[in-house]
């Protein structure tokens, strides 16, 4: 195996998949969701799935933002971007994620201002040195970046900066776990936690999961005797007919989350009624908008956005990937019409997403993992 | 933008305490420290960054185990590391 040779840890890993392979009961099938994007990376880099007993799948979860914002969403950002004055700034990430039209880049070519920047930050200094200019930062990410977006609108209402706005993406994971937990199409019997996501929100959102759909949750760091320890501890619980909530992250998710950065989000922004997610559709209370408070800093409230649905290109399963009833090789178009030089859906565009870690990493193990799961 | 980088705090500004020095892989840039104000890490703490904000302290053992991680990683994290070494943020 081409994998075992690569990485430091192999010789733990292999006697943590000893242990997990024991608690494996005889004729029974086991599907882990990893929600996160990060977990998704590791697991096909070191080709986790190698370490594991036939009888275990993980399907990658909806826990790349990059990946579910819908194409309709790009388009009003760029609706936005051709207003007069304005300067967009986002993520290098959001800049190849393709609209109806085309993406950021092709935006640009026909004259809107799109910049990429590496913090919120960086968008509000460049609305303090322009003052001509209307800034708009495309917020996105789930909580890992919503305190920092809302950190940078109180800076930017603290020192009055009246030309910088923000378009809010940020979206919640917990209502989307829940959405796929109330799906017919799929059956799980756990889940690894994100990690960064907790470090703001603590491990307690999680309960829900324990308490109410009997489903074990192991909050897991990315490293990668740290997924398998979680697939341990996970084994263990179903083991044992248990359902917690566990910390396998405890040297950096406290279990209370970062109350600083809760305080921050609750005061500038307000959970939306709905948003629509890619693959997923519109799930209720999922996102966040920023309040009537701050609307001058509000690009919902100061531009006029079309808010049109677009679908998706029919030959992309982006879709059926995100909510993990595909694995990425089974969509139509993967690796041949969809790559990461050409990408038609936003799981081939992140490095987060299931399909470009896919593609990137993944595919020298693909028939092993075929076969696993079609066991 | 998911990434959380790994940074050592070299000094926190006199006159913005919610501004340090942090040393990234070497590089020296500021951070917000912010989201840490319920106990503010001190010069030579270690802290996770996501997009220019510390969110969490970690060990030094931690950090070097993320750096690891990331450098595993390869194009993602360059990208990151460049998007990063370009930002100013005050």
């Amino acid at each position: 195996m081409r994998f075992v040779d690569e990485f430091r840890d192999a010789e733990k890993a292999r006697a943590l998949s000893a242990k997990i392979t024991s608690l494996c009961e005889p004729g029974r099938h086991y599907k882990f969701m990893e929600v996160c994007g990060g977990h998704t990376h590791t697991i096909y880099k070191h080709g986790l799935e190698d370490y594991l007993p036939e009888s275990i799948t993980l399907v990658h979860g909806p826990g790349c933002p990059v990946c579910v914002i819908p194409m309709g969403r790009i388009d009003d950002a760029i609706h936005i971007a051709r207003q007069p004055g304005v300067l967009m700034t986002s993520f290098g990430d959001m800049m190849r994620v393709p609209g109806s039209g085309g993406n950021f880049f092709d935006s640009n070519a026909e004259g809107t201002n799109i910049r990429m920047v590496y913090s919120p930050l960086d968008s509000l200094k460049i609305a303090r040195q322009n003052p001509d200019l209307r800034v708009v930062f495309m917020a996105i990410g789930f909580e890992t970046t919503t305190p920092s977006t809302a950190m940078t609108l109180l800076r930017a209402a603290a020192e009055g900066i009246e030309n910088f706005s923000v378009f809010g993406n940020h979206v919640t994971i917990i209502p989307a776990i829940k959405a796929i937990l109330d799906s017919p199409d799929l059956r799980l019997d756990g889940f690894i936690g994100p990690g960064h996501v907790s470090t703001v929100i603590g491990c307690r959102p999680y309960e829900f999961i324990a308490r109410d759909y009997g489903k074990p949750v192991v909050v897991a760091g990315f490293e990668p005797l740290d997924i398998l320890q979680s697939i341990y501890l996970l084994m263990v619980q179903l083991s044992e007919k248990r359902s917690e909530v566990e910390n396998q992250y405890s040297r950096v998710v406290p279990w209370n989350g970062n109350i600083v950065a809760l305080k921050a989000i609750n005061e500038v922004m307000e959970l939306r009624p709905y948003f629509e997610w890619r693959g997923l559709g519109f799930i209720t209370h999922s996102a966040m908008a920023v309040r009537e408070k701050y609307a001058a800093f509000d690009a919902e409230r100061i531009f006029e956005i079309p808010g049109l649905r677009v679908a998706d290109p029919k030959a992309c399963q982006c879709g059926e990937v995100l909510k993990g009833v595909l694995k990425p090789w089974e969509c139509k178009v993967f690796g041949t019409a969809c790559t990461p030089e050409t990408p038609i859906g936003t799981c081939m565009v992140s490095p987060e997403g299931a399909c470009a870690a896919y593609y990137n990493f993944g595919r020298f193990s693909r028939q092993r993992v075929r076969e696993a799961s079609r066991a | 933008m998911c990434l959380g980088i790994p940074g050592e705090i070299i000094e926190i500004s006199e006159d913005r305490p919610d501004l340090a020095k942090v040393s990234v892989s070497g590089v020296k840039r500021l951070i917000n420290i912010g989201l840490l104000e319920d106990d503010p890490p001190k010069p030579g703490e270690w802290i996770l960054i996501h997009v220019g904000f510390a969110l969490s302290k970690i060990d030094e053992a931690e950090a070097a185990a993320a750096l690891d991680f990331l450098e595993s990683i390869g194009k993602a994290y360059e990208d990151e590391m460049a998007a990063l070494l370009e930002s100013q943020i005050d």
